[in-house]
């Protein structure tokens, strides 16, 4: 069989698995952000609790692996009560694991806001909160926004992990039809192009664009 | 806490210790074929060959933008179509070691790059040839700034053993599945094999942290 | 760069005086910039030549292409007479190889503003590193010649010490030992005391002048001391916009020089102090 053919048989399969690795990247991104904005800054709060907290949630998804809690999250959660579908429960898993990671580079990059940023907040009579949002989060998200252009290729590398729960995203239908074809070159080779061109011609390029336009929206441009 | 029986942890436990070793098996040999490939793909894109550089940049971009558990799928069974029967181990090592390669390569390049330009041309006016410029001069001050990436990568490569089990390598979590299915209880042996991680990757960030610290001493680089 | 009409320029240079350093119309640019332009500069063998001048007169690019840190675009350079940014091929000249620059470069030795010690090797590792690994001396003999070196610069009870554990005064007092250790013909100081607090500048120049009164080095060096350049050199060069504007003995140059440039220079320069 041409590669021609093997694409004209299996493309729509392949075309469904992709779609879906894009569906849970993003929804697994935007949980990841969610996570790591509120994580990093309760890393930062002056409540030791809370610092606990989340120093606890960082450590616990940083120190082990992502297969780890995507097993845990789908066959033990269920018997804490807790049964999430196997969409949800993948890109739960992604986001909860690529948050934690995120949330140090929230960290990292709100204690790299000059001091001088601080204290003239402070000289303005702010309170905390409005310190935060109006003038060191605009900042800190400058500084961040390169690692986590870096974090969001690793999420969507993640989400290939998801097949081993049998959601029917790109990575589950090429091992689908290498079990059927034995065509190995063609259906995994194939994959990986498309994680690629996912990831240098799509995901890399939008973050470039989203720093030049929040950096032309913060006057730095 | 719920329904978790101790009595079977303990029929469990060394099962799962005696794979930790296959664990950390894995993990120190894709490590060292990481350290070596990496220092490769390093130097190779500094050559002044063009098309060295420009091929071997964009296999590194390749294999770091691609999944690793992809990639393990790839060189297993990719082989046999061509009449190469790769072992799981090989394919697993081979797989893993070139992914951490790629990312290893990163990091020896930014800490390359990060040699002030004056110890190359101290090097030029001593007139050492290349070879002694690289291993004398400039890789023993590319190692210090190296570290912390090269240890975040050690403790990666091993949180990514797991993905080994996918292909038949009788790690942690393959055999945690393999009990699972065996008994039908998960909860014992994926918590237990979380527990493992956690309590081999912290100690070790930590430790690697210390070794920073030591080597920088050691060179006499402390300011 | 373009292939430059090599035609002009002899394949070494012979004669009774052949200079030790030789610049033939040589040019170094930048894009647009031209950093050197065409310039003619001849050292003899002994000779200590001072080079002042503004910032981006092109005087620290003299001794970088000296040392083969820059390449050149124009003209040829001759060292002991022989081509150094080139080398003869059948009856003319072409760019240098590596194994020429190499062993060109043995003739040549240079210490930096920023003194460029290997930090991870001890004051007496540096002087060795070369002795050892390019010379092939045996590392007895290395540390013989090394250990003499650093007693001459006042370092010899530091020579177990890693730079970050020295002042700017001794790592460079250490840097002139590790170059002086590979023997050259030829020594270029690029600005060796502008990195280094007031009070140890003393220390290196000083070191400066015992190897010009105790040994017969040809030296180039590009300074900011204008009392230290008259003290100790045979001749000062003043650049300006990559050409030598001026040139003389410290005495012409600096107590009567002719040209308004000239003087401008010096005088802003009497001010600053």
């Amino acid at each position: 069989m041409s590669y021609l053919e093997f694409l004209g048989q299996y493309g729509d399969r392949i075309l469904s698995g992709t779609l879906v690795t894009i569906v849970l990247t993003v929804l697994a991104a935007v949980l990841a952000v969610a996570i790591a904005v509120a994580a990093g800054l309760m890393r930062l709060s002056r409540n030791a609790l809370i610092r606990g907290v989340a120093t606890v949630y960082i450590e616990i998804f940083r120190g082990t692996s992502l297969l780890v809690q995507l097993y845990w999250i789908f066959f033990v959660l269920p018997l804490f009560g807790i049964t999430l579908e196997k969409f949800t429960a993948g890109f739960v898993a992604v986001g909860m694991n690529l948050g934690a990671y995120g949330a140090e580079l929230v960290r990292g990059a709100i204690l790299s806001v000059p001091k001088g940023q601080w204290e003239a907040a402070l000289a303005l009579n702010m309170s905390p909160a409005k310190r935060m949002y109006r003038v060191i989060l605009p900042q800190a998200v400058l500084i961040m926004l390169p690692p986590w252009g870096n974090l969001l290729i690793e999420l969507l590398k993640g989400t290939a992990l998801v097949s081993l729960i049998a959601v029917a995203d790109l990575m589950f239908q090429v091992k689908q039809i290498n079990g059927t074809t034995f065509l190995s070159a063609q259906s995994f080779g194939t994959a990986l192009i498309i994680y690629y061109v996912l990831a240098r011609f799509l995901l890399t390029p939008f973050m470039r664009w989203l720093e030049r336009f929040m950096q032309r929206k913060l006057g730095r441009a | 806490m719920l329904d978790w029986n101790w009595q079977f942890t303990w029929e469990i436990l060394p099962r799962l210790i005696v794979a930790t070793g296959n664990t950390l098996l894995a993990a120190g040999l894709g490590y060292g074929i990481a350290v070596v490939i990496g220092l490769v793909f390093a130097l190779a894109q500094r050559t002044p060959f063009s098309v060295v550089t420009i091929v071997v940049r964009e296999a590194v971009e390749f294999i770091r933008s691609t999944p690793l558990v992809l990639q393990i799928f790839f060189v297993f069974y990719v082989g046999p179509q061509f009449g190469i029967r790769l072992s799981p181990w090989t394919a697993g090592m081979i797989a893993i070691g070139l992914h951490y390669a790629a990312y290893l390569s990163e990091v020896y390049r930014g800490g390359i790059e990060s040699v002030p330009k004056g110890q190359w041309e101290a090097a030029t006016s001593l007139n050492l040839s290349t070879a002694r410029t690289y291993f004398r001069v400039v890789i023993p001050q590319a190692l210090p700034p190296s570290l912390a990436g090269m240890g975040n990568y050690l403790v990666g490569i091993f949180k990514d053993t797991p993905m080994l089990s996918v292909i038949g390598v009788a790690e942690l979590m393959h055999t945690a599945n393999a009990i699972g299915s065996e008994t039908y209880r998960f909860l014992e042996p994926y918590t237990l094999v979380g527990v493992i991680f956690l309590l081999i990757s912290l100690p070790t960030a930590a430790g690697i942290r210390l070794f920073e610290g030591w080597v920088r001493r050691k060179l006499g680089m402390v300011s | 760069m373009n292939a430059q009409d090599l035609s002009a320029f002899p394949m070494a240079l012979q004669g009774d005086n052949v200079p030790m350093v030789s610049f033939k119309n040589v040019t170094k640019s930048y894009g647009s910039l031209v950093v050197l332009d065409a310039l003619d500069l001849d050292v003899a063998e002994g000779e200590m030549v001072t080079i002042i001048g503004p910032s981006g007169s092109g005087k620290t690019t003299v001794l970088r292409m000296l040392m083969t840190l820059e390449t050149i675009n124009e003209g040829v350079i001759y060292v002991d007479g022989e081509p150094l940014t080139h080398m003869p091929n059948g009856n003319g000249l072409v760019p240098a190889n590596r194994s020429h620059l190499r062993k060109m470069r043995s003739k040549i030795g240079m210490c930096f503003q920023h003194f460029n010690l290997f930090p991870h090797m001890t004051a007496l590792e540096n002087c060795m590193e070369g002795p050892v690994h390019v010379l092939g001396l045996s590392k007895k003999e290395a540390r013989e010649r090394s250990e003499e070196l650093l007693a001459l610069v006042g370092m010899a009870e530091k020579r177990d010490q890693h730079p970050s554990r020295l002042s700017g005064g001794q790592q460079q007092r250490v840097a002139i030992a590790r170059a002086m250790a590979m023997r050259p013909k030829v020594m270029l100081f690029d600005e060796v005391t502008s990195a280094l607090d007031p009070e140890v500048i003393g220390e290196v120049t000083n070191v400066i002048r015992k190897l010009v009164a105790e040994h017969n080095l040809t030296m180039l060096m590009v300074t900011h001391q204008m009392g230290f350049a008259k003290d100790i050199s045979d001749r000062v060069c003043f650049f300006y916009g990559g050409r030598i504007e001026e040139q003389g003995t410290p005495d012409e140059l600096f107590g009567n020089p002719r040209r308004e440039r000239t003087q401008q220079f010096l005088s802003a320069v009497k001010e600053a102090v």
